[in-house]
């Protein structure tokens, strides 16, 4: 049985990337796409300069929903679906937040949402988790 | 214009890539994800995984390969410079291990056009070595002024 119910508020999340994450994760992901890191050529996009890759926030929502739901099991996280919407930028606090909307037996499902600076740059998250019976 | 269409329904051949512990250590401290499950095999056997095992997320990593030729495809016929990520969603089944190799097959699932915005929407299947279920994908890519 869950310990959560409908309508707990999940534990946050708050990172601060530092101005060089997007490399790292262009390293790690294989994403070189400009536009995460060449603040030139954002600019010449019409970006207000290098953004973080989508999917990295989606990994940080990945990430803060096993955290406070299984105590970051590999194993929990069993389907996350989500919408991005806007950009995010490094060197600026993003908030991650959900609030959890129903629990069937070993399984919780959660909305998600990853907000900078007042905007949601990811939405309409949904994650669904299984919590192990230990 | 009419969007193109020929792609849907399409497949692309599998893509495979071995999964290494290293490559799921520098994806965990890109994150800050810290369980030693990621990073010591001893831990993660503790916990029942066969090796060091992968987050969730780390599935983009494998799939990158698989999805990335997609997009070029003269079928899908894609313009870059207008298009952004729209969505993702992720169903996850065997945990992912340091040894696994991992196979990623594309298709694609629809392209269609709504308020003058193209949606071009992937699906993936990746499989392990002994032909378990990982991870399925579906890939939303929105293209301005189609």
């Amino acid at each position: 049985m869950s310990e959560f119910k409908a309508g707990d508020q999940i534990a946050e999340l708050r990172v601060t990337p530092d101005k060089y994450v997007p490399h790292r994760y262009a390293g790690a992901s294989g994403d070189f796409n400009p536009i995460h890191i060449d603040e030139e050529f954002a600019k010449a996009v019409g970006l207000p300069g290098s953004i973080l890759h989508g999917l990295y926030v989606m990994g940080l929502v990945a990430k803060a929903s096993a955290l406070a739901v299984a105590d970051g099991d590999p194993r929990a996280l069993k389907k996350l679906s989500v919408q991005f919407r806007g950009m995010s930028r490094p060197e600026q606090e993003i908030v991650v937040t959900g609030e959890v909307t129903g629990v069937d037996g070993d399984r919780v499902e959660v909305d998600v949402v990853a907000t900078q600076d007042g905007n949601q740059v990811i939405r309409n998250a949904t994650a669904e988790l299984a919590v192990s019976p230990d | 214009m009419a969007i193109k269409t020929d792609a849907v329904g399409k497949s692309w051949p599998a893509f495979e890539y071995e999964v290494g512990r290293e490559k799921i250590g520098e994806y965990c401290r890109v994150l800050e994800i810290q369980n030693p499950v990621h990073f010591e095999p001893e831990a993660a056997r503790a916990k029942g995984f066969r090796n060091v095992v992968a987050p969730p997320m780390f599935c983009v990593v494998y799939s990158a390969g698989a999805m990335g030729p997609v997009l070029f495809d003269p079928d899908v016929e894609l313009n870059f410079a207008a298009m952004v990520h729209g969505g993702q969603e992720f169903e996850w089944s065997e945990p992912v291990c340091s040894g696994d190799v991992i196979s990623t097959t594309p298709t694609c699932l629809e392209i269609y056009e709504k308020d003058g915005r193209g949606y071009y929407v992937f699906g993936s299947t990746s499989v392990n070595q002994d032909g378990d279920e990982v991870v399925r994908g579906v890939w939303t890519n929105i293209v301005r002024g189609v």
